[in-house]
């Protein structure tokens, strides 16, 4: 296990290590600079800006650079902002972002998988093509569409929600609603199939055979091998709830982290851009880690796999 | 002779979009306490289908029970409700499946999976479930039990699993054991293992067994009564020796012809044919398109049942004064 982990670990560092570097390869090829704008027109001026941020020296210095302040953990200070560094804008907006992820997973997941187990149970019913209805029109319609349907019904037509910030958890109800559907419909119909063919298993005839209450054979047979798949996608499904988070966070004007990452690249500013993408990446790579991990806890032949690999 | 169990008329359908399925049709059969009774036929013709309706566990819809009566110990089990039923399955009555490769959760423990039904029906702490367990696990003959409770079924081979899987069915002291072909995806030595076991088993818990299988030789070896059934139909009954050694009905002795034997330098004989579309099954016995001397009347009714002997009966017209008479003066010709 150890061993497993310790392999996982160095896999983790160089995934983000390529990361960074198409990040830095991509920045520095998109055309443009952060001193570029109408207004820093005098050429001195420029070039002792340039020099400050070490643009003026070549791209693999530059990019030692940026590995030295990734592998400090300082990015030093904004571009545009120059009286906050990086640091200070992810500590101020992360805890956000992250409490709307957050909130959005436990949703999505609790909700799609309430929502499949439904539709399983009453295969060909009513709720079934309920669900599944839902489902695929939370799969269709686009999380910034469904947002700006929200604000316009719940907020400004019925005024039953506040249109937008981040101050209480009823400022929250929309744009997780928004963030949430697209995972829960994805959870819903997955957990669905895998439900339906679950409970087909001999193992389930077997517990009715045991004269066990159908809720048993449901929590403890069925669900636990039915969202093994579930587990699986929850990788992706974050990694969508993340991107996804950057409009939202735009459309609600939440002060979370997506503000600071969209602005970022309009104005070219690097450290906030690196900064950013690397703090989102090793988040995000974290959190499929987990879920490996998960995945082992929840299905015992996982975990003999491991040891017998080692 | 105390009857546990007695099966009446029973015909169970299935309604798909193709039709309806008439997958047994007026069974009647009945089990003595103590007793094994086997239910030999081919794929398809019922036996299946018939004992997971004792246990009520034919999936509806689309299955249903259309008519008959289950009795057991005097009680009709079609008429109980699926509470009450439940607190018959595995306490009462408790089966074991065809496959030990899928009949066990796999990510459950093997101890999780034992106790659970234990605990389901009886008032007992987790002691004394694993005390029973343990036990069950010594009767089916598991070594070191102990270790074995914590460990999931992916570690145990296949023997091993059906040995749980009839320590899971035995372990409420259930009347009755419905056993749906459990060596047939064993290999030849389990099988013989598992079988000598079910005779254990017997002699210690005093169990009736149904062996529902399509295995002469393991009916050879364990069962006393056999009921050959065909295209949704018991067609004969009778002890084991009346069966092997005096088969009225062509069916069963095409079944009989159709066992591969070590003494006789032959080549197998095949039933031709297959059994009939029971979509529409026939009006008339099911098995005359297949049937060497079938004739006329064979297509058009259906034969009553002739008693051969208090254990021993037949549904086949050749049983007929009329028709025996036929056979004699085509035999002096």
């Amino acid at each position: 296990m150890l061993k497993y982990i310790v392999k996982k670990l160095f896999i983790m560092v160089i995934t983000l290590w390529i990361i960074i570097t198409l990040t830095f390869v991509l920045m520095v090829s998109v055309p443009g600079s952060p001193f570029n704008s109408e207004t820093n027109s005098n050429e001195i001026v420029q070039e002792n800006l340039e020099k400050h941020y070490n643009l003026d020296k070549p791209y693999h210095i530059q990019y030692l650079l940026y590995l030295k302040s990734i592998i400090t953990l300082d990015f030093g200070p904004s571009i545009k902002q120059p009286n906050q560094t990086v640091n200070d804008l992810l500590g101020r907006g992360f805890p956000i972002s992250f409490e709307l992820g957050i909130v959005t997973i436990i949703v999505a997941v609790i909700s799609g998988i309430i929502l499949g187990i439904l539709a399983a149970l009453r295969h060909n019913g009513i709720i079934d093509y309920l669900a599944m209805g839902i489902a695929v029109l939370g799969i269709s319609i686009p999380n910034f569409i469904l947002a700006t349907l929200l604000i316009q019904k719940l907020a400004v037509d019925w005024e039953i929600f506040p249109v937008a910030t981040w101050s209480s958890p009823l400022h929250m109800v929309l744009p997780v609603l928004a963030l949430a559907t697209g995972p829960m419909a994805i959870i819903a119909r997955l957990t669905r199939s895998t439900m339906l063919e679950v409970l087909t298993q001999d193992y389930i005839k077997m517990a009715r055979a045991k004269g066990l209450t159908p809720w048993k054979i449901i929590v403890k047979h069925a669900l636990r091998n039915a969202l093994m798949p579930v587990i699986t996608i929850m990788g992706t499904l974050l990694a969508g709830i993340l991107t996804g988070s950057f409009v939202i966070e735009q459309i609600f004007a939440i002060p979370g982290m997506g503000k600071y990452f969209v602005e970022s690249i309009n104005h070219r500013d690097y450290p906030v851009i690196m900064g950013t993408t690397v703090f989102y990446s090793a988040f995000l790579i974290i959190m499929l880690f987990l879920v490996d991990i998960a995945y082992g806890l929840l299905d015992p032949r996982m975990k003999v796999n491991k040891k017998e690999g080692e | 002779m105390e009857k546990i169990l007695e099966v009446k008329d029973l015909h169970v359908t299935f309604t798909t979009y193709g039709g309806t399925v008439q997958a047994v049709r007026g069974v009647d059969f009945h089990l003595n306490k103590g007793e094994t009774l086997a239910i030999v036929g081919e794929s398809g013709c019922g036996k299946s289908v018939s004992s997971n309706a004792i246990m009520r566990l034919i999936p509806s819809p689309p299955g249903k029970i259309s008519k008959g009566n289950i009795l057991f110990k005097g009680h009709d089990l079609t008429k109980l409700s699926e509470k009450r039923m439940r607190s018959i399955r595995g306490v009462d009555i408790s089966m074991i499946f065809q496959d030990p490769m899928t009949a066990l959760n796999p990510t459950l423990t093997i101890g999780t999976q034992l106790k659970e039904g234990l605990k389901q029906h009886r008032s007992v702490t987790d002691q004394e479930a694993t005390r029973r367990a343990l036990e069950m696990m010594e009767l089916v003959g598991i070594p070191n039990p102990e270790e074995r409770m914590k460990q999931y079924p992916h570690q145990f081979s296949g023997g091993m699993r059906q040995r749980i899987v009839i320590a899971i069915a035995l372990i409420c002291e259930p009347e009755l054991l419905i056993a749906d072909e459990p060596t047939t995806a064993l290999d030849v030595t389990i099988q013989a293992q598992i079988l000598e076991l079910f005779g254990k088993i017997q002699e210690v818990t005093g169990v009736s067994i149904i062996l529902i299988t399509h295995d002469l030789g393991v009916v050879a070896k364990i069962a006393d009564r056999i009921a050959v059934m065909y295209a949704g139909k018991i067609i004969e009954t009778g002890t084991k020796r009346e069966i092997f050694y005096d088969p009225q009905h062509p069916y069963t002795k095409g079944l009989l012809n159709s066992v591969p034997r070590l003494d006789v330098k032959e080549k197998l004989k095949p039933i031709e044919g297959t059994p009939p579309d029971l979509f529409s099954p026939p009006e008339g016995c099911p098995f005359t398109p297949r049937c060497p001397f079938a004739m006329e009347v064979c297509n058009k009714v259906y034969p009553d049942s002739s008693i051969l002997s208090d254990s021993h009966s037949v549904n086949c017209w050749l049983q007929d004064d009329r028709a025996k008479q036929l056979l004699t003066t085509m035999v002096t010709n």
